[in-house]
């Protein structure tokens, strides 16, 4: 039940972000909407169960899959974020993104010529994306 | 024989990981990418050739046992899928070596781990590592597509990057509700599972949802024309024949094994393919540059699938699986075509160039090809895939989804006749009368893939009987099944 609260409160909070301008608040509405699917990796494992799956295996040891799963999906929500800020400080301008966005726009040089492409909002450069 | 498995998957990784540390010296990131891509096309066409009598390969890594283990398992559907994609990877490298994109930094190793992160995901056999590789997919495509894209490709890659995070968060959830009402993620404890027991069904079906998202189903397809066509047409090459085919991959086994093909559920997925079908060709027929076109056929391609999928007998499934392999081809030829395109006139607008056909008549030659297979002409594969999946509909006496099929392909052939006349007939633009070079780099792999799809139309019987062999282990997964529960 407690599970199913904080899930519910995690999500409502994630999604009124999601859905704010601003490129900030939608990361951290995927960070909350990430907690909120481990609570649910964990509570599908059962909360109740508690004992270390290390030896013998009786009916209240916790099981080990899902805190696996839940480790995995921890490790590629970071690296996502990590992502998702670094395009947020490349599209604020950030302070490396000078002098790599000439060179950028001289290699994609054929696109800017048409003008082919929606929005045109003009050449971020590729700099502080996370290599 | 099963260690061959871990070629596609883990060959890929190791190479990107070597060619990370050794950042630009892009003579020796070709040779590593290229042989790497190679080794995988052979790997990937002897798994077809083990898997064509219905055999199942499994590899457990590590050797832990049955649920607790990684494993990848190949039937002849996921065979033909690696094999394919192998193919198609390797001509976008030759491509990439002639538009300049792959000089950018770390291009190379990324489309390495995307290629992984794909093959994985075709043969993986549970829904968890589903989702991990397809994250090992989707993170370098955000990368590449914040690398290559053009003017814009702000906006449209946090269109990318948010639709398909949440995608993802979705999956997971799914994942994590399967996990919770059936206490197992593999395909082989799942089995029937969701055919069996409603609240399996639920929790499959967020599973589904969310790779409707990922495969641009219509109605969540929203994100797919928004960013693709701001992309260089090389990587959205290799988008369209990994990352939604990845997604309507996992869909269709999906559907096979868990739900066992539940009849309750096909009048769904009829719909849901019909109206990706008509949704996507008539966003074609508005658009005005030759990605942008080529994009909304993506929606519409990926109905002809499923409505395969959702007629669930042998013919249809067959038609899915032969249709699915070959539409690949096709559409990375397109795609490729428009990187020429592109590369010699600066743009892929319709207006105010032509006159291609008389400057580069091998370009030309290359898109006919690749535009009437996508039409549905004989002699090309798109013909026999067409009409395999119409004799379905007409064996199972689905009349309106016949007819939606036969006007959607009328729609097609317009709009490529759009495309034709705008980019090659009439005259060369005033400005730049002269084409900028489009290389034997450019030309060859649209040329070549163009080739395929006139051999597999020509001589289409071995690839029909690797439909056939699919469509019975999808009709029947009995044998998948128990060799990927270890049974």
């Amino acid at each position: 039940m407690s599970a199913a609260f904080v899930v519910g409160v995690l999500v409502a909070a994630g999604v009124f972000l999601l859905l704010r301008p601003g490129l900030l608040r939608v990361v951290l509405g995927f960070v909350l909407l990430g907690h909120a699917v481990n609570v649910v990796l964990l509570a599908a494992g059962g909360l109740g169960r508690r004992t270390a799956a290390l030896e013998e295996v009786g009916p209240d040891t916790a099981d080990p899959l899902p805190q696996a799963f839940v480790l995995t999906a921890i490790v590629i929500t970071f690296g996502i974020t990590v992502h998702l800020l670094g395009l947020l400080r490349r599209d604020a301008g950030g302070p490396t993104s000078g002098a790599d966005s000439a060179g950028e726009a001289d290699t994609d040089g054929a696109g800017t010529v048409g003008g082919d492409d929606i929005g045109g909002t003009g050449g971020h450069g590729a700099a502080g994306w996370p290599g | 024989m099963s260690g061959l498995l871990l070629i596609p998957v883990v060959g890929p990784l190791l190479v990107a990981g070597v060619l990370l540390v050794l950042p630009g010296r892009i003579r020796l990131h070709r040779v590593g990418a290229f042989a790497t891509m190679a080794v995988v096309l052979v790997a990937g066409l002897v798994l077809l050739v083990r898997t064509s009598d219905g055999a199942v390969p499994v590899l457990r890594v590590g050797g832990w046992p049955g649920p607790i283990a990684i494993s990848l398992a190949a039937d002849a559907l996921s065979a033909l899928l690696v094999t394919v994609t192998a193919v198609v990877v390797l001509c976008c490298l030759v491509s990439a070596v002639g538009s300049g994109d792959d000089s950018r930094p770390y291009f190379l190793p990324l489309v390495l781990v995307l290629t992984a992160g794909g093959s994985g995901a075709f043969l993986t056999t549970d829904l968890f590592n589903l989702f991990v590789l397809i994250e090992v997919m989707l993170v370098p495509s955000y990368v590449l597509l914040s690398l290559a894209g053009g003017a814009g490709r702000g906006g449209a890659g946090r269109v990318y990057v948010a639709t398909n995070l949440l995608g993802s968060t979705l999956l997971l959830a799914g994942v994590a509700f399967v996990y919770g009402t059936t206490g197992a993620v593999g395909l082989g404890e799942l089995a029937g599972a969701a055919r069996d027991e409603p609240t399996v069904a639920v929790a499959c079906g967020v599973v589904l949802l969310a790779l409707g998202v990922k495969s641009a189903l219509v109605p969540l397809h929203d994100w797919l024309p928004r960013t693709y066509p701001v992309v260089s047409p090389v990587v959205v090459a290799l988008f369209s024949g990994l990352l939604t085919k990845v997604g309507l991959y996992a869909v269709i086994r999906i559907y096979a094994v868990v739900y066992g093909g539940d009849p309750g559920y096909r009048w769904l997925l009829g719909a849901v393919a019909l109206l990706s079908m008509v949704v996507g060709v008539l966003g074609a027929v508005g658009a005005d540059s030759m990605r942008r076109i080529l994009t909304f056929h993506m929606v519409s391609q990926i109905g002809y699938v499923l409505l395969g999928l959702a007629l669930f007998t042998a013919a249809g499934l067959a038609a899915a699986v032969y249709y699915l392999a070959q539409y690949i081809l096709v559409k990375a030829a397109l795609f490729l075509c428009a990187a020429a395109v592109r590369a010699g006139r600066g743009t892929d607008r319709l207006e105010g160039s032509g006159g291609l056909a008389g400057q580069r008549p091998a370009l030309a030659l290359a898109f006919a090809g690749a535009a009437l297979s996508l039409a549905g002409l004989p002699p090309f594969s798109g013909f026999v895939a067409k009409f395999l999946l119409l004799r379905a509909t007409a064996e199972t006496g689905a009349w309106l989804a016949m007819a939606v099929a036969v006007l959607v392909s009328l729609v097609t052939l317009l709009s490529m006749l759009k495309i034709w006349s705008a980019l090659f007939t009439g005259a060369p633009p005033a400005s730049s009368s002269v084409a900028k070079r489009i290389g034997p780099t450019l030309v060859g792999p649209p040329l070549a893939l163009a080739g395929l799809s006139l051999a597999a139309g020509l001589a289409a019987q071995p690839l029909l009987v690797v439909a056939d062999t699919a469509a019975a282990g999808l009709r029947d997964p009995a044998g998948y099944v128990r060799a990927v529960s270890g049974r």
